[in-house]
């Protein structure tokens, strides 16, 4: 429950405070009493020297090719007519049956107020998959704005690192704002207005279909990332993510926290597109020995692959021993 | 409860200057990006409002003539409509729509909806029903309404006849044209007409197209029983002719058609594709235009 409860407060924006040492139990207790002082500044540096560079890491690349490739098969099967993936990332026919995105599912639902039964069938399929995928393991695993906006972030951290930009950061509570907005603005307009801005809808569609005019706005929205705030779309503005991170609420696949090796150094958090989902890796941040990284969560792995400690590490509930 | 009561009495330490700035510095800057992100979603009103984002939609489009909102909200942005058609008439409409980003449209000049996947394709893939899944056959739709836009322009009205090419050797269009392939569309570069008189609005017409195949089929069916196309293929035949060719006499002795739009007009935009006149003579409306059909 308190996996649901922890995930549910990060996708709402809220900050969820460190537990008490009433909320912690006694053997995770231990290991961080144990910890006291033993690392030193220099030691500390010396792990960090230790990390592999996250770039072309194994989970990257696996994530990347995946992503690729799940976004070339809509391309190909329509550019040689194989009809093995119809339509685009908002709606498709894979080999023939109904996918529909959640998030532009809904906005259509909420705007047309009638819902069709292929549509549903194309709900309960995605919302089925995505349940056993991880929920927003769509955001970086198979939406092309993500990739876009992964290689903009290398280019911000490379500005800040030169101070020629300062990194600012929203409030996150104003990602749910925007959630409830869109949703009754679809409701009370009757158009599917989150859609008209929707980097991932326009380039999908673009990709498949052929450049046009809307790439300029996804552009802006790199822009604004690169020169402004790091990853701004995807950590404070869209809703997707929302919908899918409540899908994940109930679904096996995670990144596991192990307390009992973690140097506490915090260079998993550095890399991670919501960070705030690794607040439990703060010394005397986690509940348990072994704890799960709530659902807003990408499970993108790019804490795994930082991890030098193997603190972090994906897991399949029911299934994490098969995994290794 | 007093588990959770201790954490946040250790939070509330009471903020730094500098810490209470920085907060409220972020509060504002998040305003401003929700007020502009909002505002600028919202953008997608003004086409829509101002009517520039109406066209020509594919078949079965849930629609009124000047009121599309329906068919924007049931669309889900997908492109599968475009994926069926085998003469790649719909294109998804870009930024500059607003809302209407993403949904389907028919540019009938440039490649118009020659119905040659008989079955309307488009409308069963569609997987939200925004092409309406209640149309069987292409004459139960009503894309717009045909509507001679400059007679004068109009060869038949001219009494000229037409010979080559509809749209000259560059254009990229395609039409099936039925007893050369039945099965694949070509482009319309590739047939070149020699007509006495040119009647290619009508000649091209699928309505027109259909009813003489059923009239062919009526005819023959009294020697003996054929497998109708119709049946075979689903595609019934018209009740209402869409187009026809009436004379014109104006008293000088030339030979003159005119043609005039009928009822049973679907709005495929074909006459205004295949118009060998340069802008089209005939164009579609996305209303019906009362006056083309009283004339006759």
């Amino acid at each position: 429950m308190s996996y649901i409860k922890d995930s549910i407060a990060h996708l709402i924006g809220q900050k969820i405070p460190r537990p008490s040492k009433q909320e912690q139990s006694a053997e995770v207790q231990a290991i961080y009493a144990g910890k006291k002082g033993k690392l030193s500044k220099a030691d500390v540096e010396a792990v960090r020297h230790a990390h592999k560079s996250t770039f072309l890491s194994k989970w990257q690349k696996r994530r990347w090719a995946t992503l690729i490739l799940v976004n070339l098969l809509f391309v190909a099967s329509f550019y040689f007519d194989v009809q093995l993936v119809e339509g685009a990332l908002t709606g498709a026919r894979v080999m023939g049956f109904h996918f529909a995105d959640l998030n532009a599912a809904l906005q259509v639902v909420l705007a047309y107020k009638h819902i069709v039964l292929n549509l549903v069938i194309g709900i309960v399929t995605v919302f089925l998959m995505w349940l056993l995928l991880g929920g927003r393991t769509f955001c970086s695993w198979v939406c092309p704005y993500h990739l876009l906006s992964e290689w903009a972030e290398y280019l911000h951290l490379w500005l800040v690192k030169k101070r020629l930009i300062k990194n600012h950061t929203f409030n996150r509570k104003v990602r749910i704002v925007f959630y409830l907005v869109f949703a009754l603005l679809a409701l009370l307009t009757g158009y599917t207005v989150f859609e008209t801005i929707s980097p991932t809808g326009i380039l999908s569609r673009a990709l498949i279909y052929g450049p046009g005019l809307a790439l300029v706005w996804v552009g802006l929205l790199l822009l604004f990332e690169i020169f402004y705030s790091r990853r701004a779309w995807c950590r404070y503005v869209c809703p997707i993510g929302v919908t899918y991170g409540a899908v994940g609420l109930l679904s096996p696949v995670r990144v596991k926290y192990n307390a009992e090796a973690c140097h506490h150094e915090g260079d998993c958090r550095k890399v991670c597109l919501v960070p705030h989902v690794l607040e439990l890796t703060i010394r005397s941040g986690a509940r348990d020995v072994n704890q799960d990284v709530s659902s807003d969560c990408t499970r993108c792995g790019m804490c795994v692959d930082v991890c030098p400690t193997d603190s972090l590490t994906y897991e399949v509930k029911g299934l994490s021993k098969m995994l290794k | 409860m007093s588990d959770k009561q201790q954490p946040v009495k250790r939070n509330k330490r009471p903020m730094t200057p500098k810490r209470k700035e920085q907060s409220r510095r972020e509060f504002l800057r998040s305003s401003v990006l929700a007020a502009g992100m909002i505002g600028v979603s919202m953008l997608g009103y003004v086409p829509v409002l101002q009517g520039t984002s109406l066209r020509l939609r594919p078949p079965g489009a849930l629609k009124a003539p000047d009121d599309e909102q329906q068919f924007y909200a049931s669309c889900i942005k997908c492109g599968q409509c475009v994926q069926v058609c085998p003469v790649e008439a719909i294109k998804l409409a870009d930024l500059l729509d607003g809302f209407g980003i993403g949904v389907p449209y028919i540019d009938a000049r440039e490649q118009a909806c020659d119905f040659s996947c008989d079955g309307l394709q488009c409308v069963l893939a569609c997987p939200t029903g925004a092409l309406t899944h209640d149309l069987d056959y292409p004459a139960d739709t009503r894309m717009g309404f045909a509507r001679l836009a400059r007679p004068k322009a109009c060869l038949a009205m001219q009494g000229k006849g037409f010979k080559g090419q509809a749209r000259g050797a560059d254009y990229k269009g395609l039409l099936r044209y039925e007893e050369i392939d039945r099965w694949n569309p070509i482009r319309v570069s590739e047939h070149p007409y020699d007509l006495e008189i040119c009647d290619l609005c009508v000649r091209q017409c699928p309505i027109e197209i259909r009813i003489t195949q059923c009239e062919a089929a009526e005819s023959e069916k009294t020697d003996q029983p054929v497998a109708r196309v119709a049946q075979q293929m689903g595609n019934a035949c018209p009740p209402e002719h869409a187009i026809t060719l009436e004379p014109l006499d104006q008293g000088d002795g030339v030979v003159r058609m005119k043609p005039v739009v009928q009822e049973g007009c679907v709005g495929c935009g074909v006459c205004e594709m295949i118009c060998p006149v340069e802008s089209a003579a005939i164009v579609v409306d996305l209303d019906k235009n009362a006056d083309t059909v009283k004339e006759s």
